[in-house]
């Protein structure tokens, strides 16, 4: 579903001037004007509303809301769990291009959707999965409530080190990078299917190898196509809020990422501090749109 | 796009492979089983129970009704949207663009949060809630067979309105992102085609236009009720959560979560997995249907 | 049905499709547009059409006399086919065709029946009597085509046009669809007009060809008149391989700056010759496979390359080898003075001295 918002492969704009199919003026204007208006009122509106409402009580309650170090831990929080999530799915989302598209082989199509499938899943869902696997109910749990385990030194191990994933920090990457999974993928592998294997066959028929190949020929053609999924993947991977909040606990300071720092102000009636927090998410939310303009000039200009 | 020769001339295969199926195991397929696997447990009426009882099927209603609803206005405003941003210039259209991206980028918990402040009675478009109960008022004096008070309820935000909101913004880059590129695509010459043989503007559109977008029409539907089923972050501010009432499936099952009924919760779950891998399904067919036929 | 275009200027922003063209088309001709791209050629036929309008306050379209160019392009009575088809997909061949006339008024409509018998018609008059359910998709592009002939038809249009028939299909069923075409044309006898860019298309299929280059018209004539006399150089160029030389430096052959064309099948080839106008060559190439056979010669006295074209028996008699010394002259020769390239304006037959029957050798 990723492709909803990828337009990386599309065609560029084509300008209709035919007068014998052009529409008559008040249409024009009509249809644009309730485009607008609909884009306004749904759209527009809740950003302006973000911005208006963290402001309300005046610049000093906005920045004091960043200081508070419970802010503070959610904020480093957050940046930990992208630091994580999103490189692992780019180098799982190029693994899974270069095979896909650079080679033939039974059940591609499957896999295919399979990388899709987080689209598909809800993320309170997401998160749940999670809790089954790894929480105190679940086949962790049971492994570690067991009378006799497999591999008994494990689970001396895991019970000493008090491991934990559900409620803690390993929890909330791993549900960031399961809703965050295909975006990286999503975007390389109809880019690199276009672009087909003839450059890589020419490189290694004049002698380069493996690793020569892929960063002095692949990654090159595809840097603007992963650059953007990156963008998508990071912005995705820093709002999370429904996985997340399953399988957090919401200890303050200690498992809280930014999303649900602010549900938990918002829910304490701190509006205020609440909006702050959400505003620098949704400014975010604007260098993650300029970003994404910039690089769909930039690929409508070279391939015009 | 690969061939016979390149499989044997580029390296990797094996490693990509590999660790492409390894990754998508243990982030993706295991864990999902575990959901199966944890319901298969359970007994047939046990199940039934969990998936069935009135307040799980009140919040199907809800969760599928009112995700269709958005998707249906999505579908509507959204072919407005494409049509426009494709055809017309204007000045600002570039801003326009990549507007129609924000739902997707702005935490959902941030839009919940904005939505709930506009909408709420002493929010900015407060004004808004007279007149919406108002036109309820009207609906049940002109048609006073339906139980539109209830049906539809009062309030806009902590009600039913207020999921409709949330989930029509969350779904309004679907259905444009993916007539876009089609309107894009589509021969101006269909329409000059349409236009020399005598058809009006009018009939260009509903006999010629609509007909070729309607795959994409139906797919961006399609991906804007999924991604509406599952919504949770956007919803849970503004819906009020009244039991048997305004609340949403994927609140239900963190509820469930919440009292330790992870049985409960995860029946549920697969329930709405079910669903929406069958909407996946469709949305690949309708895909690759579309790709077959319009190849010309 | 006539067609006059009068005066017809057109520009796309800075740049001019068409410069005050004026075209007429005499009733139940087969018109050929013929250009390079860029000419103008499809840009003249769309404003025929009514799919384009030429700029304010320029030109006019009239057909059989009636002023139509602020007409509609479905009111014009005008038939057009797309060079990629635009076939309705989702549309049934038989709804394709019948699209015209399911689209009019309900007062104007014909009734079902007569529809669906009209559809039959045209589908047996484009031999695919047995296709009317299948899906464009489900047709190869020499169908593909017809039934987009078809579909304009059905509409009993007063004019017929084209916009590079045959431009998308590979050569073989090109050639059987021009032929099938030009037959039907006559049959049916409707005023027609195509836009193609293949000078052989144009000189085999036309009645009349209209030959444009750079958003004007150059000439106008039947097949015979536009390749035996070209009135500019570009028009020489364009229809058919031809060589070029600066003036020979004869008196008769022009001075100067002039230039002079010769086609390759004009160049005569002889092992021994006495006369005053032979020019002193080299055989660089002998092209036997084909129809003719093609010699690529060098000029003794500048180096300059002449192609020549001659049958294959007196290829075989000539037994040309690579570096053979021979002797060439020219059958038939044009010149065009040298201002002719500047300002377009060129010399008509009678204005050319060196314009010389065949056979008489220079």
């Amino acid at each position: 579903m990723a492709s909803a918002v990828s337009s990386l492969n599309k065609a560029g704009p084509r300008t209709h001037t035919t007068r014998a199919t052009r529409d008559s003026d008040w249409v024009r204007w009509t249809l644009t004007g309730v485009a607008l208006l609909f884009l306004a009122g749904f759209v527009l509106l809740p950003l302006g509303a973000v911005f208006a409402e963290a402001l309300r009580k005046g610049w000093a309650v906005f920045f004091a809301s960043f200081i508070d170090p419970d802010a503070l831990a959610a904020i480093r929080l957050t940046l930990i769990t992208t630091l994580v999530a999103v490189p692992a799915n780019v180098v799982f989302g190029v693994a899974a291009a270069w095979c896909i598209t650079k080679f033939s082989f039974r059940g591609k199509s499957v896999l295919i959707t399979l990388i899709d499938l987080p689209f598909a899943v809800s993320p309170v869902i997401a998160g749940l999965i999670f809790v089954l696997v790894f929480g105190l109910q679940g086949w962790l749990g049971h492994y570690i409530n067991a009378e006799n385990p497999w591999f008994p030194w494990l689970q001396q191990w895991l019970v000493e080190k008090d491991f934990k994933i559900i409620f803690a920090t390993p929890g909330i990457i791993l549900a960031t990078i399961f809703v965050t999974f295909p975006f990286v993928a999503r975007e390389l592998i109809p880019l690199m299917q276009a672009q087909g294997t003839d450059e890589e066959y020419a490189a290694v028929t004049l002698g380069a190898g493996g690793w020569q190949v892929f960063w002095r020929v692949t990654l090159p053609n595809i840097k603007w196509g992963l650059f953007y999924g990156i963008v998508l993947c990071n912005a995705r991977a820093m709002g999370e809020f429904g996985a997340v909040s399953v399988v957090s606990g919401h200890i303050r300071g200690e498992t809280n990422t930014m999303p649900l720092h602010v549900e938990i102000l918002y829910n304490e009636y701190q509006f205020s501090a609440a909006f702050s927090v959400a505003s620098l998410l949704a400014l975010l939310a604007i260098v993650t749109l300029v970003l994404k303009s910039f690089i769909e000039w930039r690929h409508s200009r070279t391939h015009a | 796009m690969s061939t016979r020769t390149a499989r044997t001339i580029l390296p990797g295969f094996g490693l990509s492979l590999g660790f492409t199926v390894f990754y998508l195991s243990l982030i993706v397929l295991i864990p999902l089983s575990a959901a199966f696997i944890k319901t298969s447990a359970m007994s047939w009426s046990e199940f039934t129970d969990a998936v069935a009882s009135p307040r799980v099927l009140a919040s199907y209603r809800v969760s599928f009704g009112i995700s269709f609803l958005a998707a249906a206005v999505n579908a509507f405003f959204g072919l407005i949207v494409a049509w426009v941003l494709v055809r017309y210039p204007f000045p600002g259209k570039r801003v326009v663009d990549a507007l129609v991206d924000l739902p997707f980028a702005l935490p959902t918990a941030v839009a919940g949060i904005a939505l709930t402040a506009i909408y709420a009675r002493n929010g900015w478009a407060g004004f808004l809630e007279p007149l919406w109960a108002g036109g309820v008022g009207r609906l049940e004096q002109w048609i006073p067979w339906g139980n539109w008070a209830e049906w539809l309820g009062l309030k806009i935000a902590f009600d039913r309105p207020g999921i409709f909101i949330a989930l029509t913004f969350i779904g309004l880059p679907f259905v444009v992102r993916t007539l876009q590129p089609v309107l894009e695509e589509m021969e101006p010459e269909l329409e000059e085609a349409s236009a020399t043989l005598g058809a009006t503007r009018w009939q260009t559109i509903r006999r010629v236009i609509l007909p070729e977008l309607a795959p994409a029409l139906i797919t961006g539907f399609a991906m804007a009720f999924a991604r509406a089923l599952g919504e949770y972050g956007s919803v849970v501010f503004i819906a009020g959560n009244m039991p048997m009432h305004s609340e949403i499936t994927p609140l239900l099952i963190i509820t469930k979560l919440e009292q330790y009924d992870y049985q409960g919760a995860t029946a549920i779950a697969v329930v709405m997995l079910i669903a929406s891998f069958v909407l996946l399904l469709l949305i690949n067919l309708l895909q690759k249907w579309s790709r077959r036929h319009h190849k010309i | 049905m006539s067609i006059i275009a009068t005066n017809i200027k057109k520009t796309f922003g800075a740049y001019t499709a068409l410069e005050g063209v004026s075209l007429n088309v005499p009733a139940g001709k087969l018109v050929a547009l013929l250009g390079p791209s860029g000419s103008g050629k499809t840009t003249l036929l769309r404003i025929i059409a009514g799919l384009e309008f030429a700029d304010e306050g320029s030109g006019r379209i009239e057909f059989h006399g009636e002023d139509v160019t602020e007409t509609p392009a479905g009111k014009r009575g005008v038939g057009f086919v797309f060079q990629h088809y635009a076939l309705f997909r989702h549309m049934t061949v038989a709804q394709n065709i019948a699209f015209g006339l399911t689209v009019r008024p309900r007062k104007e409509r014909p009734p079902q029946k007569e529809i669906d018998a009209r559809v039959q018609e045209l589908l047996k008059l484009i031999q695919l009597e047995d296709l009317g359910n299948r899906f464009p998709t489900q047709l190869s592009g020499g169908q593909r085509q017809r039934v987009a002939l078809a579909r304009a038809l059905a509409v009993q249009p007063k004019v017929l046009l084209l916009d590079e028939p045959f431009g998308a299909l590979d050569a073989r069923v090109r050639k059987d669809l021009r032929r099938w075409l030009r037959h039907f044309q006559r049959e049916i006898g409707i005023t027609t007009i195509f836009v193609t860019h293949d000078q052989e298309e144009a000189l085999e299929l036309a009645d009349e060809v209209v030959v444009m280059n750079n958003a004007k018209i150059e000439q106008v004539g039947t097949p015979q008149e536009v390749y035996d006399r070209p009135s500019t150089p570009f028009v020489i160029e364009f229809l058919g391989n031809v060589n070029r030389f600066a003036a020979l430096g004869h008196p008769l052959h022009g001075a100067g700056s002039d230039v002079l064309y010769v086609r390759p099948h004009d160049v005569d080839i002889q092992r021994d010759y006495h006369g005053e106008h032979g020019i002193r060559v080299r055989v660089q190439h002998v092209f036997s496979a084909g129809n003719y056979g093609r010699i690529a010669l060098i000029r003794a006295d500048n180096g300059e390359t002449i192609d020549a074209e001659l049958s294959r028996v007196r290829l075989a008699e000539l037994s040309l080898q690579v570096g053979d010394e021979v002797w060439v002259v020219f059958r038939h020769i044009r010149l065009f003075p040298a201002g002719a390239f500047s300002e377009r304006d060129v010399a008509t037959d009678d204005a050319i001295p060196a314009t010389l029957d065949a056979g008489r050798g220079i």
